[in-house]
């Protein structure tokens, strides 16, 4: 397991307390796993994905990552609807653990009102909350 | 793994160790309200001798397959074991191992569930095989839950008629909790097989499940119950009771399947009255994770020697949890190894001799009961099992025979009210020539 220091959380995405990173300056945005849900998971194997077109309200479950040891649902961070999903996880799930913020995104939604993004974690509030972990 | 009982010495060094005085102080953190206080409700112990007297007494009170001819299948086979499967069976390795958690002390246990499930793959031309389940019912309602997993939001299964009746209670119990609705298809009275003329207007089908051979015995045209459900973007979940069939005709793989589910007891497990049975269950790979059960997978150590080890466990309850493919974790080991020295030892080619050598059997007694009275009921080709119209006053003449030793068939009113005076009969490699004339003999006498 890596030491909160060593943990990457890069300044210009948005966080919430399920551990899940948002690109809050593109439209749709882009989302995944932090370095610290990928580490805590393990090894990835298989990335469930839904299906593009599909709307969920905030808090419902819209992916599911498998690693060697554990399950972990992903849940939206916002209301809105799956534009995308990034199918390159589904021969190299492996992604995720590699590289959680960049060729390991999970989904691209687009939110119901863009307004509701900013209710999110910045990096300092995210970091603040794995401290007090 | 010992199982030794305790001396009283052992409880009173044990309890002293953890510094109670007694077995009651012990469980004293369980609330009065939590505990069963009456004693078991058991008969009293007996002695050695008055155990295997009353046992032997017991036997003596029942018939069974050595002291009669018997003409039943309807799902459990009499055929014979080969001498070496009870004898590398009954090895303690195997009657006594232990759930194989722990890949570094079960390397054999695994094995041997390996091997199984690549046979079974391979016998019923599926990519993919489970560890097994508890037998053919519950590997059918397993296999049309996981359907309905896969089926994204449809809600209906169509069952054929012609399955085996238990199997479909089975179903229909698995299914009775839930939102999701069993549909029966109807058979067709002239050739017994399926009748799929309905499947266009039930929509919203998630899979259809057939039995082949079915329970009449007919076998059926999967491939064109494969071709219809795809048609209607549903699965074809295709279920046997009579795996030896497989070693004549198309294995359902070939004929475009999805999912294979059936029971294995005819592979080297003895009938013991009915259990326990050998639940086979095999998929495309491309359904693996949503596939119940156990699955043991072939994989190298550190030093690149190859090794076995529990696989894709992520979708079992330990880990998913009300989320698991199954509420079943465990898998009949014993019996799927029976199945597996089997297969092996039969090979394909012994395979194939002893489907037709069954195939044959049943022709013959089928010939034989035509001379006696009875008539054919359908058109459809057979493996081992065949439906006849009894003539005119059987059912007495049947009780009759079964008091001179033979079992003559199975009574088809009981599971469908309109077959009232049919039979289903059965005559696998251990029906004798002989065996199959005399029952005619005294048919024919009778009537």
């Amino acid at each position: 397991m890596k030491e909160i220091k060593d943990l990457i959380v890069p300044e210009n995405l948005s966080y919430t307390d399920a551990h899940e990173w948002m690109d809050k300056d593109a439209t749709p945005s882009r989302m995944g796993i932090t370095d610290y849900a990928q580490d805590q998971l393990g090894d990835v194997v298989f990335v469930e994905l839904p299906e593009p077109g599909t709307r969920l309200e905030k808090g419902e479950v819209c992916a599911t990552v498998e690693s060697v040891k554990a399950v972990s649902e992903i849940y939206m961070p916002v209301s809105g609807t799956v534009t995308g999903v990034n199918t390159e996880l589904e021969d190299r799930p492996e992604l995720v653990n590699s590289s959680p913020y960049g060729d390991g995104w999970i989904l691209e939604i687009s939110a119901d009102d863009p307004a509701a993004l900013s209710v999110l974690m910045d990096h300092r509030a995210y970091l603040d909350m794995l401290k007090g972990l | 793994m010992r199982y030794l009982p305790h001396t009283e010495e052992d409880v009173a060094a044990m309890l002293e160790r953890i510094g109670v005085s007694s077995v009651e102080d012990l469980f004293a953190g369980i609330p009065e309200s939590c505990r069963s206080l009456r004693s078991m409700d058991l008969p009293r112990p007996l002695s050695e001798w008055d155990l295997i007297a009353r046992m032997e007494s017991m036997a003596a009170s029942i018939s069974g397959g050595a002291s009669h001819s018997v003409f039943l299948g309807a799902g459990s086979y009499s055929h014979y074991i080969p001498a070496l499967i009870p004898q590398l069976l009954g090895r303690s390795e195997f009657t006594t191992a232990y759930t194989p958690y722990q890949p570094e002390v079960s390397q054999g246990t695994l094995q041997a569930i390996f091997e199984y499930q690549t046979l079974t793959a391979r016998l019923l031309g599926m990519d993919v095989a489970n560890a097994s389940m508890y037998d053919g019912a519950s590997a059918l309602a397993e296999a049309l839950l996981m359907a309905i997993r896969l089926g994204k939001g449809r809600r209906k299964v169509a069952l054929s008629s012609a399955i085996h009746p238990h199997y479909r209670q089975v179903v229909a119990t698995y299914f009775s909790p839930t939102e999701f609705e069993v549909i029966e298809l109807p058979y067709d009275p002239e050739t017994g097989v399926t009748d799929l003329s309905t499947l266009a207007d039930i929509g919203d089908l998630a899979a259809i499940a057939l039995q082949s051979p079915n329970f009449f015995g007919c076998i059926e045209d999967l491939q064109r119950a494969a071709d219809l459900a795809h048609g209607e973007k549903a699965l074809l979940v295709a279920c046997f009771s009579e795996p030896l069939a497989f070693g004549l005709i198309k294995n359902p793989g070939i004929q475009g399947a999805d999912i294979v589910c059936g029971e294995g007891q005819s592979l080297g497990i003895p009938q013991s009255f009915g259990g326990p049975g050998l639940g086979m269950f095999a998929c495309r790979m491309a359904h693996v994770r949503n596939l119940p059960g156990r699955v043991v997978g072939q994989t190298k150590d550190m030093d690149g020697k190859r090794g076995f080890v529990l696989t894709l466990s992520t979708r079992e309850q330990h880990i998913r949890r009300e989320k698991a493919t199954s509420n079943i974790c465990s898998n009949q080991g014993l019996c799927a190894t029976a199945s597996a020295m089997y297969m092996a030892c039969l090979g394909a080619t012994g395979f194939r001799k002893l489907a037709a050598l069954n195939r044959d059997k049943a022709a013959y007694l089928k010939k034989r009961l035509e001379t006696a009275g009875f008539t054919p009921l359908f058109k459809s080709p057979v493996f081992n099992e065949f439906c006849l119209k009894a003539p005119e006053g059987f059912s007495k003449i049947r009780k009759k025979l079964m008091e001179k030793g033979m079992v003559a068939g199975l009574g088809l009113g009981e599971f469908y009210p309109e077959l009232e005076g049919t039979f289903l009969f059965c005559a696998t490699e251990t029906a004798s020539a002989a065996s199959m004339d005399r029952l005619a003999d005294a048919i024919r006498e009778e009537i």
